[in-house]
């Protein structure tokens, strides 16, 4: 995987297009990914650590409900858009409602040590593997 | 106003223009709602991911445009896994009537949706004529 440099040219493009193939990436599995697909994630490796990146534009903390259990990682809330009675609208293209989406990871989590960020309209989990699921170095004898 | 639609996942547009950027990377157009109350015009545009000091917005020759851009250095480090959508700066520009008073254009940044509030020139607002 190629390192980034973000002040050089042509990287950014190189990045967009690594995000592109990843799109048919059998990562997630079949798990149970129930609820539909609100909100996209894109989830990425970053040494030992796996984080889940979600896209929530509007959305803020107090709309948000985070869980994990074993390998499912559940992301439920509402959208709302609101722009009172008083608006004629012109164009429409923000979508609005409730979600509820769960999807399953290779590996157990450990809930204690789950790191959730939101900001900006994005929301990042890191997801710890639990003690359990973290394979073990085989010294060669 | 009430609209039960189902939310789903919109598949990001890229921008589709005559005049290339010079950033050689993918240009995203913002989803965009446009109303009108009495004295301006609202435009809410999504900008998942992007800060406050990434945004330009500039008005010339009646056309508005903004520019907003990702700050890829968080990214550093990270390796794709699993994607469903793609990380891009964002660009649109609407032509503005001669409704609007360009002067008085204000603009809030919230979880990564930016509304502009574009005040309407004091003749466009509506008046109420007295009959004597």
């Amino acid at each position: 995987m190629a390192t980034l440099f973000p002040d050089s040219f042509g990287a950014l493009l190189q990045f967009q297009q690594a995000l592109e193939s990843f799109r048919t990436s059998g990562w997630l599995g079949a798990g149970p990914s129930a609820g539909g697909g609100y909100p996209p994630i894109n989830i990425f490796k970053k040494g030992d650590d796996v984080v889940a990146i979600a896209e929530i534009p509007g959305i803020s903390k107090s709309d948000l409900e985070i869980q994990v259990l074993g390998k499912t990682v559940r992301i439920a809330g509402r959208k709302a858009v609101a722009y009172g009675d008083k608006a004629s609208l012109h164009r429409r293209e923000r979508l609005e409602g409730r979600f509820d989406r769960a999807f399953s990871i290779p590996f157990e989590v450990d809930p204690d040590q789950v790191k959730a960020e939101c900001r900006d309209g994005m929301l990042a989990l890191y997801l710890p593997r639990t003690e359990r699921d973290k394979p073990k170095k085989i010294a060669l004898g | 106003m009430a609209r039960s639609q189902a939310l789903e996942v919109q598949e990001k547009k890229e921008v589709v223009s005559k005049d290339e950027k010079t950033v050689p990377a993918r240009y995203y157009v913002p989803p965009t709602d446009i109303f009108e109350t009495e004295d301006a015009l609202m435009v809410v545009m999504e900008l998942p991911g992007v800060e406050k000091q990434s945004i330009t917005l500039n008005v010339e020759n009646n056309v508005l445009s903004i520019d907003a851009r990702i700050d890829f250095k968080k990214y550093e480090g990270f390796e794709p896994l699993y994607t469903e959508y793609n990380i891009g700066h964002f660009a649109r520009s609407f032509t503005l009537s001669n409704k609007i008073d360009q002067q008085q254009i204000s603009a809030q940044l919230n979880d990564g949706v930016l509304a502009l509030i574009l005040k309407k020139a004091r003749e466009a607002q509506p008046r109420q004529i007295a009959i004597n």
